[in-house]
């Protein structure tokens, strides 16, 4: 039996008046690395916020319990306070505001070696890195790379991660792989939207995706071959049309 | 109180650490009030200070072909509650000379201070001045802060001023600076601005870029809370062909504060180029969350968003360290 770290229950979404979310159920267990993979439009990047509590993602129905806890209606920062964070695939860019004081901000450890640390375990040098400002001097993969070093630091128990392999060369690709078999290791439950299948190579267990509904979980090669072979090119019509069916 | 304890207690209030009194490699202007209370010069550095009934006038020469190698102090205070300061300077930077100046302006106890400064500067041909203001004021506000200059950067020289106010009230803040820039001349000039409670703070700045291939900038930067009102125009004028220039007005409000902005280009020759930048409102709801996801409720992540938004465009601060400490 796992350890369950988070479930969503029933969770149901619209956006702009448009049903993005159409009862999602999921458990997610500790310590592993799960992903969740689907096509453009699917709804990942929306769950991923209505896990986090985004602002504008409120559902009308459903539930999301972190550690057991009804976290449904709590704001962003407590649920950060809580163990739960959020990498962002375009993170923000901040005048002013240097990557060691950025790293640190929501550090567990807010010393400078700790900055240092997680830099290099992102595959950067914090000699050249940690006065530098986290602002549009830095290319795309400097700064998710940075995002990436920060949530480390910070500790949780779960990361979200948005699209970890957008923006990021083939060097930098495998650090953020190796990175994710040692946040295991560490004891960090990660989550991570995908559309990509050499991300999902790297994951323990994983979740497909479309139309706003959990259509599989499980077993990596499965739902990767599933993916492979029956989402490209998208049978999101299809899908639609067969959603509506079973709805209706 | 002598004159050298009045020093001391300006150089208190700014903060700075009394017991690492400057070398004498570092020349110093030390006024409260009416009365010059410290002065200090190094060679290249002239000045003649008078003494007026309401503020002081002084003349400051740096002489040509001088490299003044750390920053001059200069400080201005009121100490008391109530008083009015006027500062009348006239300022020469000769030909290929180069120099730092740090200026601090001080007003810790102000309920009914205002400081008054008119300025006229003249940096000659391949001479470098630099002038980084800072300002202290009380968390009262009371204090009318009325700076005009009049700059004339001729060929090859370069000038770069800072403004900083982002501790305590700025009160009623009214600057008007006013550049004409010679021919490969560069000109920068910063304002970092923080407006609380019933702050009100207008800026004027323009710079005329009169001779072939000179360049400016103007930056300004400003955080309001609470009832605070902005006023910023910024104006950039290309006269000469190949001119370059750019206009940067970034305003964050909170809160019922209010911000009005106008950077105004104005480009007089096909061959000049002008950019600018402006914008005014809330704090980034992107940037927000993302410090939100780090744990930091609303207002900690609103503050620290300032905090990058007014911080130092150059490193005065090291500059500071270096020179003082």
């Amino acid at each position: 039996m796992e350890n369950t770290i988070l479930t969503v229950d029933d969770l149901h979404l619209s956006l702009q008046g448009k049903k993005i979310l159409r009862g999602i159920k999921m458990d997610i267990w500790a310590g592993h690395v799960h992903a969740i993979i689907g096509p453009n439009g699917a709804g990942k990047s929306t769950l991923v916020s209505a896990i986090m509590g985004l602002p504008g993602y409120k559902p009308e129905q459903g539930k999301v319990y972190f550690l057991g806890e009804d976290i449904t209606n709590l704001q962003v920062y407590e649920r950060a306070q809580r163990g739960l964070t959020l990498a962002w695939q375009e993170p923000a860019r901040f005048e002013g505001l240097s990557v060691e004081k950025f790293i640190l901000t929501g550090a567990k450890n807010k010393c400078h070696k700790r900055a240092e640390e997680v830099l290099e375990m992102v595959g950067l040098d914090p000699q050249k890195y940690l006065s530098r400002a986290v602002d549009k001097t830095l290319s795309g993969g400097e700064r998710k790379r940075i995002e990436l070093a920060s949530i480390i630091a910070m500790e949780p128990k779960l990361i979200l991660l948005d699209e970890p392999d957008s923006g990021i060369d083939i060097d930098a690709l495998q650090k953020i792989f190796s990175l994710l078999q040692s946040l295991k290791k560490e004891g960090i439950t990660v989550f991570a939207i995908t559309h990509s299948l050499a991300v999902l190579n790297q994951v323990d267990h994983a979740f497909l995706m479309c139309c706003g509904k959990v259509l599989d979980k499980g077993d990596v090669k499965r739902i990767a071959s599933y993916f492979q072979n029956k989402c490209i090119p998208c049978n999101h019509d299809r899908l639609v049309s067969v959603s509506n069916e079973m709805t209706s | 109180m002598s004159k050298s304890d009045t020093a001391l207690e300006l150089l208190k209030s700014l903060g700075l650490n009394i017991d690492h009194i400057f070398t004498d490699d570092v020349a110093k202007i030390q006024v409260h009030q009416n009365k010059v209370v410290g002065l200090h010069l190094v060679p290249g550095l002239k000045v003649d200070a008078d003494e007026m009934e309401d503020g002081i006038e002084a003349e400051i020469l740096i002489e040509k072909g001088a490299r003044i190698e750390k920053p001059v102090h200069i400080c201005f205070g009121v100490l008391p509650e109530e008083g009015l300061q006027k500062v009348k300077l006239h300022i020469h930077a000769k030909e290929n000379s180069k120099a730092m100046i740090l200026a601090h302006c001080t007003f810790p106890n102000a309920r009914q201070v205002k400081h008054v400064m008119d300025a006229d500067i003249t940096i000659e041909a391949n001479a470098h001045y630099a002038y980084f203001e800072r300002h202290v004021h009380g968390p009262q506000g009371g204090v009318d802060v009325i700076p005009n200059a009049k700059i004339h950067v001729q060929e090859g020289a370069e000038f770069s001023t800072e403004f900083e106010l982002i501790k305590g009230s700025a009160g009623n803040i009214a600057f008007e600076y006013e550049v004409n820039a010679e021919t490969r001349s560069k000109t920068e000039m910063t304002a970092r601005i923080s407006g609380t409670n019933d702050d009100h703070i207008r800026l004027q700045e323009t710079v005329h870029l009169l001779g072939e291939y000179s360049t400016g900038v103007i930056v300004s930067h400003i955080a309001l809370k609470h009832q605070a009102i902005a006023d910023v125009e910024n104006t950039m004028v290309a006269h000469a062909p190949f001119s370059r220039g750019h206009v940067d007005c970034k305003e964050i409000v909170v809160g019922n504060a209010q911000a009005k902005a106008v950077p105004i280009v104005l480009v007089k020759n096909p061959y000049a180029h002008i950019t600018h930048e402006a914008a005014i409102g809330s704090v980034d709801a992107k940037q927000l969350v993302t410090l939100m996801a780090h744990g930091l409720n609303e207002e900690e992540a609103t503050d620290l968003i300032i905090e990058g938004l007014l911080s130092k465009k150059q490193n005065w601060q090291s500059m500071i360290k270096e020179s003082y400490i």
